[in-house]
């Protein structure tokens, strides 16, 4: 730009519409930023893909080959027919086969095994002479709802084994005990209860992190300082800064949704376009919460560990991790002021009962009063000026 | 433009403090529209504080003025529409392209036809074939006439530039200064500061800060006929002894080598003549009276207010 060049031609300023102009000029500003974050990008696909196969896959909440070991007081044919009917389910496998209480006890102790089935003396004769003896059940109460699923599974797959059986017949009822009440419910499969949990999940910890670093990323890499000194309004920065990211939110739900009808046969009762809808509001709420907290943080580190408190209390008050029904009455008020226990509510209803919104009146309204809270925080917080 | 008798910058008693450290105080200041103001001190000294200010980035703790006949403490948002603000440390998005960098300043101000914009500007600063390149990747006297290619995109009337030719080459620094001359011809008022004497000499007029005080202002010839400042150039023989033995005497403020030269200069002439005259016609020295250069001038006015306020 030598002094001899002709200045370039005065442009207009305009006026109208300065408020979409510059909430504009912030939204292209953050989509090509995004776009040139090839991380944050990865995180954005990858996120989603691998917490679902490890809930999906790895984390099963239903038993399967469950270390399992048998005390046998009696070498009977009933005996052996119930242990094979109890392998055969998959559920259990049995490492070991005492013959002594005490055995027993310290393998379960040990953590060996986690199950363990006492067959007692004289059983098939008491079967057999109708006097409906104890099969007894020891299971390991440490990890309950692995225990609990086993020990509820067991009548059932015991008496059709048996019915089966020539020794036995067919009785009109149990010719034994079990002293472990079943409640097992054949169709609670986990995946079908963790896949629409986990849309939440996912979509709290990535539209947080994204945002709650969004603010204190300008401020350490000095671009704050001219921002500022730029006409633009907070609020005008706060949407610049949210919308590209309503829209990385809808792709992480299209994708966790998506797997989880594909993979592992999820059903969609309920309307996709209400899910849709109400899934962009509880997506804008996470985002506006990030980004409050990154208007209060004083740099990444702290953004990141904010994040995080928001993001544990979600995950173990929201009804994702323990039944929402069971917690404290403290812990279920915390829980209604999070984002994520309403919209646990709204998309397990939507997918797995076919809710509609009559039945989403309260949680959707909760979900938009925090989200107006947020944001309005945010705006007040946002410092104008570097004092 | 709003009655200001052509006045860009006139502000008084502006003083504000960080964590009960005072950083500027009580200054006054006032900026000719179409000019371009110098604002020097050392490192600390209250220049970036003041700046901000002015910009509507920092809320002084007392003090008033007006900025554009805008009120700096009223008016920011419409000062901000008319001021561009070069920051001392490089402040345009480095993942953003050139042209992506100027489009989103263009957007912001509400030009119309940001595109349009953002090419004449790449076109002028003499990047065209590189308005892809990432801004990051540029060399920092690039990257300097970028941030000022930002700055004056949406046509403002006052420049403040922080220290922008802070690390760069000669080459560069004069270009940079040739196209400020050419920006102030148009009417644009520019604040700049610097540490650099040769810019300060290109300024139309100049401030002398330090420590938070405003120590002298004017042009360059005034500020240096306002320093009473009497100076000797000695060249010859075993200066560096001759140095030793004038430092501290009487009279005698500031002894300063100059390549093959030796300043010595202070404010009371009488005091200053007896001080050297043992020295005066020792074989070998040649002494003659000069005027002070504006560094002298500078570096005596620190020396004196760092005892006054420190």
């Amino acid at each position: 730009m030598s002094a001899v060049d002709p200045p370039a031609p005065r442009r207009e300023i305009r006026e109208r519409f300065g408020f979409l102009r510059r909430s504009y000029a912030m939204l292209i500003k953050e989509f090509i930023q995004l776009k040139r974050d090839r991380v944050s990008f990865a995180m954005i696909v990858m996120l989603p893909v691998m917490q679902l196969m490890l809930f999906g896959y790895a984390i099963n909440t239903t038993p399967h080959h469950l270390p399992s070991a048998v005390l046998l007081q009696e070498d009977s044919d009933l005996a052996r027919s119930i242990l094979k009917a109890l392998e055969n389910t998959a559920y259990f496998r049995f490492l070991h086969e005492v013959h002594d209480v005490e055995d027993f006890d310290n393998l379960l102790k040990s953590g060996k095994v986690l199950f363990g089935v006492e067959i007692p003396r004289g059983f098939e004769r008491a079967v057999r002479r109708g006097d409906r003896p104890a099969l007894l059940v020891a299971a390991d109460a440490t990890d309950p709802v692995a225990a609990s699923a086993a020990i509820g599974s067991l009548g059932m797959v015991v008496q059709t084994a048996l019915k089966h059986d020539l020794y036995i017949g067919d009785p009109p009822e149990m010719p034994f005990e079990i002293r472990a009440h079943a409640r097992y419910n054949p169709a609670a499969s986990s995946s079908l209860n963790i896949v629409p949990g986990l849309v939440g999940t996912i979509l709290t910890m990535t539209m947080l992190i994204f945002t709650a670093l969004s603010v204190t990323r300008e401020v350490e890499r000095g671009t704050m300082e001219s921002l500022l000194s730029m006409p633009i309004k907070p609020v005008e920065v706060m949407f610049g800064k949210i919308v590209p990211y309503v829209l990385v939110g809808f792709l992480q739900a299209f994708l966790i949704i998506g797997i989880g009808v594909g993979l592992f046969g999820v059903p969609v009762l309920g309307n996709l376009f209400l899910l849709a809808l109400l899934s962009t509001l509880f997506i804008t709420t996470n985002l506006s919460i990030g980004y409050t907290i990154s208007t209060v943080v004083q740099n990444q580190l702290q953004a990141m560990q904010m994040s995080m408190m928001f993001f544990l209390p979600s995950i173990l008050l929201s009804g994702f991790m323990f039944p929402f029904a069971g917690m404290p009455t403290w812990a279920q008020y915390v829980g209604e002021c999070l984002p994520l226990t309403h919209y646990l509510r709204i998309v397990r209803a939507i997918m797995l009962k076919g809710a509609s919104m009559q039945n989403l009146h309260f949680d959707t309204l909760a979900l938009a009063a925090l989200m107006l809270l947020a944001m309005t925080i945010a705006v007040t917080r946002f410092r104008r000026t570097l004092d | 433009m709003n009655g200001d008798n052509g006045i860009a910058i006139d502000v008084k008693g502006l003083t504000k403090s960080f964590g009960g450290r005072e950083v500027v105080h009580d200054l006054s200041m006032q900026v000719k529209r179409g000019s371009i103001y110098g604002f020097l001190g050392p490192n600390g000294s209250g220049k970036t504080t003041t700046i901000r200010i002015l910009c509507g980035l920092l809320t002084p703790d007392s003090g008033e003025g007006t900025c554009l006949g805008y009120d700096i403490l009223r008016d920011a948002e419409k000062i901000k529409r008319q001021v561009g603000y070069m920051t001392q440390r490089f402040s345009l998005y480095q993942d953003l392209s050139v042209r992506e960098n100027l489009e989103f300043v263009a957007r912001l101000y509400g030009l119309a036809d940001a595109r349009g914009a953002a090419r004449d500007m790449v076109k002028r600063l003499g990047l065209s074939g590189r308005e892809e390149q990432l801004a990051g990747e540029l060399s920092g006297g690039w990257k300097q006439r970028l941030a000022l290619g930002a700055c004056t995109l949406p046509n403002p009337q006052l420049l403040l530039l922080d220290e922008p030719t802070a690390g760069v080459d000669p080459k560069a620094r004069r270009d940079f200064w040739n196209e400020i001359h050419a920006l102030a011809a148009d009417g644009l008022t520019v604040l700049v500061s610097t540490h650099y004497m040769d810019e300060a000499e290109r300024c139309h007029e100049i401030a002398y800060i330090a420590y938070g005080h405003l120590l002298a202002h004017g042009t360059v010839e005034q500020v240096i006929a306002k320093s009473a400042l009497t100076t000797y150039t000695v060249t010859g023989e075993g200066l560096n002894e001759l140095a030793a033995a004038l430092t501290g005497k009487p009279g005698i403020d500031m002894v300063a080598p100059f390549g093959t030269s030796l300043h010595v200069s202070g404010r009371d002439v009488a005091a200053l003549e007896a001080s050297i005259a043992p020295w005066r016609a020792k074989s070998g020295l040649h002494w003659h009276q000069s005027s002070p250069s504006l560094e002298d001038v500078f570096i005596e006015l620190m020396g004196r207010s760092k005892d006054n306020f420190q």
